[in-house]
């Protein structure tokens, strides 16, 4: 997973650049706690999803309940076979739609910043409209373009989850300083930009394994390509980030497991193709090609949210950030009652 | 406030339609050509032959069935992939032999009694269906155990329906001819069968000794294919002439034979 709000106050203090020193745990949190750490612990249960769905799409399962939203006959069916891949992820589902209304209410009611409510609106939104195209999915029996949203809304309602982390960790409300940044392009849209290309790299990825692609005279090409483009464009972030602000700790590490990831995913696809040609030849699903394609589909979501957590982080270090985005001045903490300005210019 | 929550409603209401849209609307029978004529018994002939492979058979894979104990405890012997089925003397099964083009324009009256598809030691049986536009086709499953069965026909319209144990048979009727149409259960992703539905009655499939017959064929020159599974997959396992032109004379038995070469 990525790291939380503390673990990133721990590697500012690493950095040679402090962007963080004097305030961390001592500015008070405009987020109440327990919303942060909800949405955390929310983020993490979608993780779990997207695993549950990766397996349900190597495992062929997901017309294995005819019926949704419960199974014909019952609502705890039989789970084996197919079922228990399907049955699981419609019960991981729901409750993660649960959290997500939680999650939503208590934004709603606690959270002092407007945008950060509506985007905790914007995720139980996509949640809902993930469950109607999962029903979809089901009832309308795996249409490509279907599937293909589908994919593509659990990428974007995962990424919402994880801004919603950052958002609301004590290190997006602590008092920082713009750092000034020289050159151009700016960090901030290359870094957009490469978050831009892996979501649309992901839905080329889902094309190919929904098989709009696969039987065609294209095949895999799409992705391959999309997967150059991908390693271009992280490595001319990464590029920006060790020659322009290499100083900079939480740039420094996020880009570092950006392209540690990319790496992984990189070696996962290859395999992950070798398992989906592999798989055809084959009567049923072979637990090794399961485990290489879903290994792909979720760790490809993790490159999304790293790709989308180092753009936000650039955009709070760098600025401008938008008036709206930032804490109400009425709710900064006064000198002397625990707070303190944060120094984020290089000693 | 109220303007959020109507828009709220909203969201959901519009994905509950999304859900509620997904039952396809039945499509209607298919608008037959008006027969000109009946097929004479006293002139028509037969076609008859065996379908061999040649080369050694494909090994097939043995099907592991541990994803659902029950299925394991309801075959007591290994059980393998049925892509390609050889009896005695390399006799190719399962292979759907038909006339493919020639024939005239007579009406061919589907069959009154239904195909059936069984579910049986979380298998299909046959393996190969075959039937009439417009005949009933039956789904039974004699398995104690819920299996799903999915159609996914293009021409007709697809299909996937639950039969728990001791379930009703499900009959469906596909109103238009369309070939080779894949049938898989997710619960059991090792079961699969194929569809074919044409619009007259001559086609047969070969059983284990790889024979075929086709009756009832009206006088005249046709073109008749053999498909075999194994030859559309990718990649094939079997390649072959698949096609061949048979002339048929009056009240005479034509007899010709395929063969399908092992890769």
């Amino acid at each position: 997973m990525l790291p939380t709000a503390g673990v990133w106050g721990i590697i500012h203090r690493e950095g040679k650049r402090d962007v963080t020193e004097g305030q961390g745990s001592d500015v008070a949190a405009r987020s109440p706690k327990g919303l942060h750490r909800f949405a955390v612990f929310t983020t993490a249960c979608t993780f779990v999803l997207l695993i549950a769905g990766a397996l349900v799409t190597s495992n062929d399962a997901g017309l294995s309940v005819s019926t949704w939203p419960f199974a014909p006959n019952g609502i705890l069916p039989r789970m084996v076979g197919g079922v228990l891949y399907e049955y699981s992820h419609r019960m991981i589902a729901g409750f993660v739609g649960l959290a997500t209304i939680v999650l939503a209410a208590w934004a709603w009611r606690r959270e002092s910043r407007a945008w950060v409510r509506w985007l905790a609106m914007a995720a139980l939104l996509l949640v809902v409209a993930q469950a109607g195209l999962g029903a979809a999915n089901v009832l309308l029996y795996l249409p490509a373009p279907v599937t293909m949203a589908h994919s593509a809304l659990a990428q974007l309602f995962f990424c919402t989850l994880v801004a919603l982390c950052l958002f609301t960790g004590k290190w997006w409300q602590s008092d920082l300083e713009p750092l000034g940044e020289e050159g151009r392009p700016a960090l901030r849209a290359v870094a957009g930009a490469t978050a831009a290309v892996i979501f649309l790299q992901i839905i080329l990825g889902a094309a190919f394994r929904g098989a709009a692609f696969r039987h065609n005279a294209v095949g895999v090409l799409p992705h391959v390509f999309g997967a150059g483009v991908v390693t271009a464009m992280v490595a001319w972030t990464a590029a920006i980030v060790f020659t322009r602000h290499g100083d900079v700790a939480p740039l420094r590490r996020a880009v570092k497991l950006l392209m540690a990831l990319l790496a992984a995913q990189l070696a996962l696809g290859i395999a992950a193709y070798w398992a989906v040609l592999y798989q055809e030849q084959l009567p049923q699903p072979y637990p090794l090609p399961v485990v290489l394609t879903v290994a792909h589909v979720v760790n490809g979501a993790l490159v999304l949210a790293a790709s989308v957590w180092l753009a936000l982080a650039a955009f709070r270090l760098f600025g401008p950030v938008p008036e709206w985005a930032m804490v109400p001045a009425a709710l900064k903490p006064r000198p002397g009652r625990g707070g303190q300005t944060a120094s984020v210019r290089p000693s | 406030m109220k303007a959020r929550v109507l828009g709220l409603a909203a969201a959901i209401a519009l994905t509950m339609a999304v859900a509620g849209c997904s039952k396809k609307s039945e499509q209607p029978a298919e608008q037959s050509a008006a027969p000109a004529a009946t097929v004479n018994p006293a002139t028509a002939g037969t076609i008859t032959g065996t379908v061999k492979l040649v080369g050694t058979a494909p090994r097939m894979p043995l099907i592991k069935m541990g994803a659902d104990p029950a299925c394991e405890k309801n075959n007591t012997g290994p059980v393998h992939s049925e892509e390609v089925v050889v009896g005695k003397d390399n006799a190719l099964a399962n292979v759907v032999v038909y006339i493919k083009s020639g024939l005239g324009n007579y009406s061919y009256p589907a069959p009154s009694e239904p195909v059936t598809l069984d579910q049986k030691g979380c298998m299909y049986h046959p393996h190969v269906i075959t039937l009439m536009a417009g005949q009933q086709f039956q789904v039974i499953n004699s398995d104690s155990l819920t299996h799903n069965i999915h159609v996914m026909s293009a021409d007709n319209r697809a299909w996937n329906e639950s039969q728990p144990q001791s379930a009703a048979p499900i009959t469906k009727t596909f109103p238009r001819p369309e070939m080779a149409i894949p049938v898989k259960c997710n619960i059991h992703p090792w079961m699969k069968a194929y569809i074919f539905v044409f619009a007259n009655p001559y086609y047969s499939t070969t059983g284990d000794d790889g024979a075929f017959t086709i009756k009832n064929v009206p006088p005249g020159t046709y073109t008749v294919e053999a498909w075999a599974e194994a030859a559309e997959a990718q990649p094939p396992l079997l390649s072959g002439t698949a096609e061949q032109q048979v002339t048929v004379a009056p009240s005479a038995t034509k007899s010709v034979n395929f063969t399908f070469q092992a890769k």
